[in-house]
């Protein structure tokens, strides 16, 4: 097993790199959380990857419906959304690097950050699908496409788009959830450079969730646009 | 591994401090993060389930003792559905690798505990839940979709509560992601100094490789339950045909994990019978490296044969020619697996201990399990027996044969480990000999009838089926003794049976050299490991 090496004479205590009774080094602690993480990332991946290739075979059967669709869908808020998420992951990513580097006051300026932006991308999001109530495009309670011979197939792409954002969406809110903690503990004073472990693995997942979206933008808003 | 302190006999003495004498009441347990407490917990939680589950068994074998049937078609497809539900998403799926394997596997590696203690008694607690989702569908009448939930039955006809057995199995699917994550990461990082990977006890290579089906498989049997919810509720969705979905899509998407998931429900077994073949051989397992690898194989194969399923539902030809090849393909690891166990036994100091008992059972039902899976791998012979009693029999063959045998045997094998307790020798003997006959009772004649063309999953049948039928009910009832029996020993075994030294078996393996039941950290101090696992010598040296 690798150990770190520490200067003698200055070993961080216990308390301070908050080894858990059952590991042996902060190093194996560290190393146990980040598989952990990506393992949990994979699956992840997984879940979303359902409704990925869901979306391919109708896409590859539909496409003429698909396309019709992103006349509806709003390009500039969708782009906006991907703009603001890419920010945040910047901000999360330098959070990272402040706990990192023990500066508390940054880790919390760039925390509050990382949330607004979060908080923009949902309220934008909200406007989104308030929108597409008042269009009537949203299946099984509010549904009527202008484009008769599309009306069947454009509801599967819709039925995805709700079921990918909202899912993407839910795993935000869950985002937010986890950086408000972050930030209490910050503001206790908890995480420095000896121990920052759930910053960088709430950080991982912050990153994974912007990712989706990458995907999910294109996939959603610009089908109509691929000429 | 060979130098082990003997046991001094102690007479009367205070019973020295371990897992389950450190603290007392209900609030030591259900907030422990202890892997032994936890894998209790999932030991009483599964035992539950398990005699649900069997109860519905009991109730829809006593409906086909009469060809028209006793109960209305409407509460024997809740039956089946719901036995189906309960057996494989809460008892099957869990059994292995929440009790024994959490119990275990840090100590058979020489960990203090699995790498996320505190998720792990998480993942007990959304087992919980989701078990009280599935039991409050079951209260109120319960699912009539089968265990699969194909749509659009399930999505649009179905006047039954799917949508909290949905939600049940969904909630149930965490608790498997979280256990199967906390064992891929305990494996790589948790390892005492000295167990290298060729060092690590197969049951240990066997729930690695379950914990990455567990991790892969299961998130998609998640998002494909909402999709089915949300189409539920919405009454339109991407598996209704009108509006140009497509119903085999779900079973795609279903079968990705629930083939992958029957692998969940053997591979552990595989590695309990790895472990009681080699102690009571008293030899090394025969060929380990390919056993390790085979369990890996197996993992990975798992993910592209989940066709075979959909056979005779709309797969072209072609797919399904590649589905069957690669179903075959399985075969060859499980055959590996199947012949080093025997080749372990041979020219070996063979004993017949209760565990040993159930390990010869697994491995001769097993085998006809495995072996009548190649039939229905096979595109022609599937066509015909697809959907009948046939495929019901092979896959209990596996599932209870198999997977049940193991577990009984593992508990046997351990249960000194877990209670530092003995059971009744002559009574585990012949429970199991009555588990072997009421299972092959009940389960044989349903390849006669299946391969007769009795089809599944109907309430009534014609009356020339009828004798075979019967059997098959009265096996049933053997076989549901059978389980009570060790029921009734064990239990009575934790107060009465005679306290077991640290190694009753005389086993090698890291868990046999601590105190039996083990601390709450499992060793005093981190043990070095080094040698190679099951190394045997002989006998008298190492029982204690």
């Amino acid at each position: 097993m690798a150990e770190t090496v520490i200067p003698v004479g200055q070993e961080p205590t216990a308390e301070e790199t908050h080894l858990r009774h059952h590991f042996a080094t902060p190093a194996q602690q560290m190393d146990a959380a980040t598989l952990g993480m990506w393992t949990f990332l994979i699956t992840e991946v997984l879940f979303f990857g359902g409704m990925f290739a869901a979306y391919a075979i109708y896409r590859g059967m539909y496409m003429d419906a698909f396309a019709s669709t992103s006349e509806f869908m709003n390009v500039v808020l969708g782009g906006t959304n991907t703009a603001v998420l890419i920010c945040s992951s910047l901000t999360m990513a330098l959070g990272v690097r402040a706990a990192q580097l023990s500066n508390r006051k940054q880790l919390q300026l760039f925390l509050v950050l990382t949330m607004i932006f979060g908080t923009i991308f949902l309220v934008i999001k909200g406007f989104e699908y308030h929108a597409k109530w008042v269009e009537h495009l949203v299946p099984g309670f509010n549904f009527h496409y202008p484009i008769p011979q599309f009306e069947r197939h454009a509801q599967i792409l819709f039925f995805l788009y709700f079921c990918m954002t909202g899912m993407h969406a839910l795993h935000m809110i869950v985002g937010l959830g986890l950086l408000s903690y972050l930030l209490i503990q910050a503001t206790r004073k908890v995480f420095s450079a000896t121990y920052y472990a759930p910053v960088e693995m709430i950080g991982l997942y912050w990153h994974f969730v912007d990712i989706v979206w990458i995907f999910l933008f294109p996939l959603l808003y610009l089908i109509g646009h691929r000429k | 591994m060979a130098t082990l302190a003997h046991g001094t006999p102690e007479i009367a003495a205070e019973e020295p401090v371990n897992y389950l004498n450190v603290e007392h009441g209900w609030k030591s347990w259900l907030f422990t993060t202890d892997h032994k407490r936890i894998a209790v917990l999932y030991l009483i939680s599964i035992t539950l389930m398990f005699f649900v589950g069997g109860f519905m068994a009991v109730l829809f074998r006593i409906n086909l003792l009469e060809p028209e049937g006793i109960f209305s078609a409407e509460t024997y497809n809740r039956l089946f559905s719901m036995h189906g539900i309960v057996m494989v998403f809460f008892f099957l799926v869990p059994s292995i690798p929440a009790t024994l394997a959490n119990f275990l596997i840090p100590i058979m590696i020489g960990a203090k505990d699995l790498a996320f203690p505190r998720i792990n008694l998480l993942s007990w607690y959304i087992y919980v839940v989701g078990a009280i989702l599935t039991m409050y569908a079951v209260v109120r009448g319960g699912v009539d979709t089968g265990w699969t939930f194909y749509a659009p039955y399930s999505s649009t006809f179905s006047n039954s509560y799917v949508l909290a057995a949905a939600f049940g199995v969904f909630t149930a699917g965490f608790s498997s992601i979280l256990t199967g994550l906390n064992f891929i990461v305990t494996v790589h990082k948790m390892r005492a100094p000295g167990m290298t990977w060729s060092r690590l006890p197969l049951f240990v290579w066997s729930n690695y490789a379950t914990g990455l089906i567990q991790v892969l498989g299961t998130p998609v049997l998640a998002i494909v339950l909402l999709l089915l919810a949300f189409e539920r509720i919405a009454h339109v969705g991407i598996f209704d045909p009108n509006i140009g979905g497509d119903p085999i899509l779900f079973q795609h998407l279903f079968w990705f994990y629930s083939h992958p998931a029957v692998y969940i429900m053997i591979l552990p077994g595989m590695g309990v019978i790895s472990e009681i073949v080699s102690c009571f051989s008293r030899k090394r397992v025969f060929g380990y490296n390919f056993v390790a690898f085979s369990s890996m194989a197996i993992a990975v194969l798992s993910f592209v044969v989940w066709g075979h399923h959909m056979f005779i539902t709309g797969e072209s030809v072609y797919t399904g020619l590649a589905f069957s090849f690669l179903s075959f393909m399985v075969a060859v690891p499980s055959a590996i697996k199947v012949f080093n166990w025997t080749a372990t036994m041979y020219k070996g100091s063979v004993s017949f201990d209760t565990p040993m008992l159930y390990a010869f059972g697994f491995i001769g039902l097993f085998t006809i399990g495995g072996l009548t899976g190649l039939f229905l791998a096979t595109l022609a012979t599937d066509v015909a027996t697809h959907g009948t009693y046939f495929v019901v029999a092979h896959f209990h063959y596996v599932m209870v044969g198999g997977m049940v045998m193991a577990f009984l045997g593992g508990i046997h094998f351990w249960w000194p480990k877990m209670t530092g307790r003995m059971y009744s020798e002559a009574w585990s003997k012949f429970a199991a000999l009555i588990v072997f006959i009421g299972f092959n009772l009940t389960f044989f004649p349903q390849f006669i009838l299946g391969y007769m063309g009795m089809p599944r999953r109907y309430h009534a049948y014609p009356p020339e089926f009828q004798a075979l039928n019967v059997l098959s009910s009265a096996g049933a009832s053997v076989l549901g003794v059978g389980y009570i029996i060790p029921m009734i020993y064990l239990l009575w075994s934790l107060k009465y049976g005679p306290k077991a030294g640290p190694n009753p078996w005389g086993a090698a393996g890291l868990e046999w050299q601590t105190q039996s039941p083990p601390t709450t950290f499992n060793f005093d101090e981190t043990p070095i490991v080094t040698e190679e696992a099951y190394n045997y010598g002989p006998l008298e040296e190492v029982i204690g």
